[in-house]
């Protein structure tokens, strides 16, 4: 049972993770897309509506990754070539993307989806008590912890990841020593896209395999908040999203064991601990400050 | 070129805009509280919606508002629709009604049909509901005989007084069964969040609950269940795609005849405020195929499900005692419809505290 609870928590967090730490990425090069939500119920509709025709999950998840990344490519022509408000574009990205994804999916209401199996590893996910938490999740929860490994090290470890944080802290002095600017925002934005398309399709073909409208249901409001909470640390990120999660099982559980607490006040469990976390984090404002993006979601026009 | 084109396809516009409002005697329109993609509540309504239009044809001109959120925009929601030439509006849910009241008030002219409430301050408001509770209790038979832990779980949305009643009435099915069955209840504080419904499925089932039923919109539970190898009932809507080895049965809303018959009313010129709680004698609660149990089981669902519909039997006949042990209805006696609109206390067999 122990087992199973942490594979509900892992299933819970692992969408807010993967939208998250490509959001992080986003404002790490300086861009507010507010637009999480939308993009990810976009990569949602597109991943079922794939597995569906073909067969294939794999299919389904690079078609929503592909939709992620295109669907965040109109975001940045708006914010970053045209230099409209980044915080109204990335809301009219999330209705605009609630609405399309609802057209677009209307024949698949009602129908029953294509599931992404479980990883089976002979006598390793067969071990009892870890064996199937340590091995036999699905692809993507491994590929989420993946991610945010890769993310970490990217944007501290390597040159390329200095560059995009150099830009997302000062893009004026960025520019003026010969970056490229919008063109490593571009590149940021569809990453964050594309991520948060990935994280869509683990909602409709593992979390629950079928297509309904609006089934995000403000988990990209989450994993936007994630971001701040985790003050813009990849880790921390990881962190954050597994607190929410084992907060949310774990109000499930207290209710369910009938421990006489009112449920509307374990339901709000999972946001009363973020904030919380947050403000305990927010005690240390020179770490906050230090973290925080400075160019966060100004507009960038260079002077010739 | 493209000029002409355009100004064809606007004159086309209103053209055939012109004739559609020379035909419709009305127009009908609904308000719903989830996307009609959701295939429970709100698909629901709108196949109501699909069968009225189907029945009316040119002569009911329809329009809905989906995912309209309980509360402030519920207002504006209504008026807009009520501004726009609206003759009768469904607005369909318990949410709506305050709202729909308020409306009301300011549009004498139009007809008001409120699901699931009990305030009609205007004349011009009715309300109507569906006695799901009937379907419970066979579904409460049902799980009784079939679970071998004893235990149930129960996925509600609010503590409001028709999902108490719907777990009330699912107890007492159990109970008339096997006395000591016990009910676990989570409440999602939603009406639909797929993700959530199916974690409460999950959290349920490995506290040791081998049935699962819900009162939340999504197929997400049935699907759960189905993973974990236990069974469930579907909501709303017949769900046996989502669960085919999986679904016992399924309480499906079948408003259609209640939307003709309201429209018609309007037509004829006879529509009245009224109150109509309909269950499965009318018509209004149908249960869904019974699947995946033995003969014998199909057998006592099928007998109890004839004897509410005859009336020979109504669920909440007592002896019934509260939760909290103090007596509520008598042997024999049987609970008027005021107590159950009203309900806000649990049975005995459930194993929650009731939120207030």
């Amino acid at each position: 049972m122990f087992e199973s609870i942490l594979i509900t928590i892992a299933t819970a967090a692992t969408p807010l993770l993967i939208a998250s730490v490509g959001e992080l990425v986003v404002e790490r090069s300086g861009v507010l897309n507010l637009g999480v939500e939308g993009m990810m119920v976009m990569g949602a509709v597109t991943g079922f509506g794939v597995a569906l025709a073909t067969g294939s999950p794999w299919l389904g998840v690079l078609a929503a990754i592909m939709v992620g990344a295109l669907f965040s490519l109109l975001f940045g022509f708006l914010t970053l070539t045209l230099v409209t408000n980044q915080v109204a574009t990335g809301l009219a990205l999330t209705l605009l993307g609630l609405g399309l994804s609802g057209m677009l999916g209307e024949g698949f209401v009602g129908q029953p989806g294509v599931k992404m199996s479980y990883l089976y590893i002979p006598y390793l996910t067969d071990i009892p008590f870890v064996g199937k938490l340590l091995f036999g999740q699905d692809p993507l929860f491994y590929l989420s912890i993946i991610l945010t490994a890769g993310v970490a090290w990217f944007l501290f470890r390597s040159r390329a990841g200095l560059t995009l944080r150099s830009v997302g802290d000062n893009h004026t002095s960025a520019h003026a020593l010969g970056i490229n600017v919008i063109g490593i925002r571009y590149l940021a934005v569809m990453f964050g896209g594309a991520c948060a398309g990935l994280a869509g399709a683990y909602l409709s073909l593992v979390y629950t395999p079928q297509w309904i409208e609006n089934m995000t249901a403000g988990r990209g409001w989450i994993a936007l908040a994630l971001v701040v909470f985790a003050s813009w640390r990849p880790w921390r990120v990881l962190a954050g999203a597994y607190l929410f999660g084992a907060v949310s099982i774990g109000q499930l559980h207290a209710q369910a064991l009938g421990i006489g607490v009112p449920s509307q006040l374990l339901s709000s469990l999972p946001y009363l601990a973020t904030i919380v976390v947050l403000v305990l984090i927010s005690r240390n404002r020179r770490l906050t400050m230090v973290n925080t993006p400075a160019s966060l979601g100004r507009p960038f026009v260079p002077d010739r | 070129m493209k000029k002409t084109i355009l100004l064809t396809a606007a004159a086309a516009a209103v053209l055939s805009f012109g004739t559609i409002a020379a035909e419709a005697k009305v127009k009908g329109c609904w308000v719903y509280v989830g996307p009609i993609g959701d295939f429970g509540y709100s698909y629901q309504h709108h196949q109501g919606l699909l069968q009225a239009k189907e029945k009316f044809g040119d002569e009911l001109e329809t329009a809905y508002l989906e995912s309209v959120p309980e509360g402030a925009d519920a207002e504006r929601a209504i008026e807009r629709l009520a501004r726009s030439g609206c003759n009768i509006i469904f607005t369909t849910s318990f949410g709506f009604m305050d709202p729909t009241n308020k409306v009301a008030g300011k549009f004498p002219d139009v007809k008001f049909e409120h699901a699931t409430g009990y305030k009609r301050e205007h004349p011009n408001v009715a309300t109507y509901n569906s006695k799901f509770h009937e379907g419970r209790y066979v579904q409460g038979v049902i799980a009784a005989k079939l679970s071998k832990a004893g235990v149930a779980g129960y996925i509600a949305s609010f503590p409001i007084p028709e999902v108490v009643m719907g777990i009330n009435a699912f107890v007492l099915g159990a109970q008339s069964v096997n006395p000591d069955f016990k009910v676990k209840v989570v409440w999602a504080n939603t009406w639909f969040d797929a993700g959530k419904e199916a974690d409460a499925a999950k959290a349920l089932i490995d506290q040791g609950v081998d049935i699962i039923t819900q009162h939340t919109d999504s197929t997400a539970p049935m699907q759960v269940a189905t993973e974990r190898g236990i069974k469930a009932f579907g909501q709303a809507s017949d769900m046996i795609k989502f669960g085919p080895e999986t679904q016992l049965t399924s309480i499906v809303d079948d408003w259609g005849p209640y939307y003709i018959e309201r429209i018609q009313a309007l037509i004829d010129g006879t529509w009245k405020q009224q109150d109509v709680w309909g269950g499965m004698k009318e018509g209004h609660v149908v249960m869904a195929p019974y699947t995946n149990m033995p003969d014998d089981v199909k057998k006592l669902a099928e007998e109890t499900e004839a004897k509410i519909k005859s009336g020979e039997f109504n669920p909440f006949t007592g002896p019934i005692t509260k939760q909290d042990g103090t007596e509520w209805l008598k042997a024999g006696e049987v609970s008027d419809d005021g107590t159950l609109l009203g309900m806000n206390f649990y049975v005995k067999g459930v194993d929650d505290k009731l939120p207030q």
